[in-house]
């Protein structure tokens, strides 16, 4: 087992102490690693103080104004959970790929194909104009679950074929998604030369809290809509899978230790294929519900990068399915509120460092640090 | 269109793959993969063009550029080589991290456009009376360019045929046996993911202040950090593989341009021309290109049995077994 000494022993110790690092060998206790998790939101949001404070704002003011804009009242607590529902689902989708290790970076694509293929049921038109809500709703997102699967098969038989680096091979699809919703909004779904399609007709809108607001008056103005029903189902049947039935425990076995896998007789190929599509599913669902549920067309601008976020907010979660629903909220208020922070990049590097602070954070969940008294010689 | 201008400006957008490319070859030679290489040419690009605006002399841009993308290398570096963690998330967290402060330090910049100074462009005499290749290679480009025909045989045989390449060999092939004969693993693999950040720097800087000068945040680099992380696999960690590759990259980026200019081609009528729409399938083009180069790139390390550098993506923990 390794000792790093990270102070260099002298014969007279000016410090009567020192730092001993050591591997574990136990698991690391269970509070641990949730509380790194918030210590490394903290760090980040340090920094962010300090590059607002560089920049000549007031750091204080503006994450007071953050909180009060994005939890300060029931009305913009529904905006955030409107932001967190995409972020919901595509950070389930980087969490069950990365639990296998399979580096899915390309839900930003799967999400706009998932856009692309919910879009098709309307625009196409895959379902008459007047079809009833509940069949739009199901059509929609079965088609966006099944255009993600696709951007996410992919790549998936790719890696499980030819041995291609899953890391490049869904990054280039998110470049390739993005072109191709491009002509499908320029050329061939444009309304009046603009580049966005036409709104969809109200029974292809999820329903919205405020839809309800005939009956119980607290829920007028208020856009959460039935995605998040989505999203946190999508989580619990995650959960459930990867912790209690034996397909998870394939996924979390490959993910410790593929040979090990390989010699239990777990099929390595098929199983990268099928997270794949699966995980493209759960970003395609957050492109349905995005379009379905907010934007109610097809447009260019869907997605502030909703995609590259999930890898963030997977990790900060470690990769567990509930807690990417907290992790997605204070992203969504991050996101949500961030918009109108000066200057503009602060929301992208408090990610940035977040996810820095989170990776290095991990040393100690592998590693017991302790300060010892020197021993004299 | 002229076949000889897009071939020649294809060689100009490759040389920012090659920078790029070679870069994350060292890294990945010494065994720490960084796909930190597209946040890092932003901050290149950003800090080039911030500091070309300001001092007025585009060197000094370049330098500080290279020196702003190696230094937030060496977080990647420290979280990857001191902490061992793994190298994939790390080098995603680098990405952000990079793409945060060239975002927030290149705000307001894109209103500079036409008062930074831009390096020089030469055409070499005598070699460009070559027909053909002197009108694509030595016509009228960058400086940088050039500096890249110079720099790339020399990164082979600094890899291939020096000391200090077969240190940097032997600390990504089996950095414990390297340990053993007294080579400093963990300070080489600092020093080569420095290299990698320098080289990304200057590619990002080659961008900014040369091939397509500005400074238009995301879109400034578009992918091409992360096209280069491809190539350096299809390249198999090779510079001469890299550069062929780059500059083919390169051509096909500017022929995706240039393919919609002219009515007719080779005689038939020519749909991207007619139906500028198309033009978004021609963009997806170097993506797609990427992908194959890819599985060519795989199979053929298959084939060849010329793998990744054995310890690539490993930590180098002294005193357990392994590589």
């Amino acid at each position: 087992m390794s000792e790093v000494e990270v102070n260099k022993p002298s014969k007279r110790p000016i410090f009567p102490y020192k730092i001993k690092v050591e591997n574990r060998v136990e698991n690391p206790p269970r509070w641990l690693s949730p509380l790194l998790s918030v210590v490394a939101v903290v760090i980040a949001l340090l920094v962010g103080a300090l590059v607002i404070r560089i920049a000549g704002g007031q750091p204080w003011a503006v994450y007071k104004h953050i909180a009060k804009y994005s939890f300060g009242s029931l009305g913009v607590l529904s905006d955030t959970m409107v932001k967190a529902i995409p972020l919901m689902l595509v950070g389930l989708a980087c969490s069950i790929a990365f639990r296998m290790k399979l580096w899915n970076i390309g839900a930003e694509g799967q999400f706009f194909l998932g856009a692309f293929g919910a879009s098709m049921v309307v625009l196409l038109p895959i379902l008459p104009e007047d079809a009833p809500q509940w069949l739009f709703i199901i059509t929609m997102a079965v088609f966006g679950m099944v255009f993600g699967a696709l951007w996410g098969f992919i790549p998936g038989f790719l890696k499980a074929r030819y041995n291609v680096n899953e890391i490049i091979s869904t990054l280039m699809m998110n470049y390739i998604a993005i072109e191709w919703n491009n002509y499908f909004i320029y050329a061939v779904w444009t309304e009046g030369g603009f580049q966005m399609s036409r709104m969809f007709q109200r029974n292809a809108w999820l329903p919205r809290l405020s839809d309800l607001a005939g009956r119980w008056k607290v829920f007028s103005g208020l856009t959460t809509h039935l995605g998040l029903a989505f999203a946190v189902a999508a989580a619990v049947i995650l959960w459930f899978v990867l912790a209690k039935t034996q397909w998870g425990y394939e996924i979390r076995l490959i993910g410790d230790n593929p040979r090990a896998a390989e010699y239990a007789g777990v099929k390595i190929g098929r199983n990268i294929i099928l997270v794949m599509m699966v995980s493209g599913a759960l970003a395609g669902l957050a492109g349905m519900s995005e379009i379905s549920g907010v934007v109610h067309r097809l447009q260019g601008a869907i997605s502030p990068g909703y995609g590259y976020t999930g890898i963030i907010i997977a990790w900060l979660a470690k990769l567990n399915p509930l807690a990417v629903i907290v992790a997605s909220i204070l992203f969504g208020a991050l996101i949500l509120a961030g918009r109108e922070v000066q200057p503009s990049g602060v929301p992208t590097l408090i990610q940035g460092v977040i996810m820095v602070s989170l990776i290095a954070s991990d040393f100690f969940l592998r590693n017991r640090v302790r300060i010892i008294r020197r021993v004299e010689d | 269109m002229d076949l000889l201008i897009v071939l020649a400006s294809g060689v100009a957008t490759g040389t920012v793959l090659l920078y790029a490319t070679v870069g994350e070859i060292f890294s990945e030679r010494s065994g720490i993969l960084n796909l930190g290489v597209e946040g890092m040419m932003l901050l290149g690009a950003m800090t080039a063009y911030r500091f070309s605006a300001t001092t007025g002399n585009p060197w000094i841009g370049l330098l500080v550029a290279m020196l702003a993308a190696g230094l937030i290398s060496q977080v990647h570096a420290f979280i990857a080589i001191t902490l061992q963690a793994d190298q994939v998330i790390s080098g995603l967290a680098l990405n952000f991290l990079a793409t945060g402060v060239s975002l927030v330090f290149g705000e307001g910049l894109t209103s500079l456009r036409d008062v930074v100074p831009q390096l020089p462009k030469l055409t070499i005499p005598l070699l460009n009376q070559i027909p053909i290749l002197g009108k694509v290679f030595f016509t009228n480009h960058s400086i940088m360019v050039f500096i890249g025909y110079l720099f790339v045989p020399l990164a082979w045989y600094y890899i291939n045929r020096t000391r200090p390449g077969l240190h940097l060999r032997a600390v990504g092939e089996y950095p414990a046996a390297a340990d053993t004969l007294g080579i400093r693993v963990f300070g080489l693999r600092y020093f080569y993911v420095f290299v990698g950040g320098l080289l990304a720097g200057l590619a990002g800087a080659t961008i900014s202040l040369s091939i397509s000068p500005g400074w238009f945040g995301v879109l400034t680099t578009s992918g091409q950090g992360w096209i280069a992380i491809g190539l350096v696999i299809f390249a198999q960690w090779n510079p001469i593989r890299a550069a062929f590759g780059a500059f083919t990259f390169g051509a096909l980026r500017r022929l995706v341009l240039d393919i919609q200019g002219p009515s007719i081609i080779l005689g038939l009528a020519n749909p991207f021309f007619y139906n500028t729409y198309y033009g978004f399938f021609l963009k997806m083009l170097p993506y797609a290109f990427t992908v194959i180069f890819l599985v060519i790139g795989s199979r053929e390390a298959k084939r060849k049995r010329i793998g990744t550098p054995a310890a690539l993506g490993l930590p180098y923990i002294r005193g357990q077994r392994g590589l």
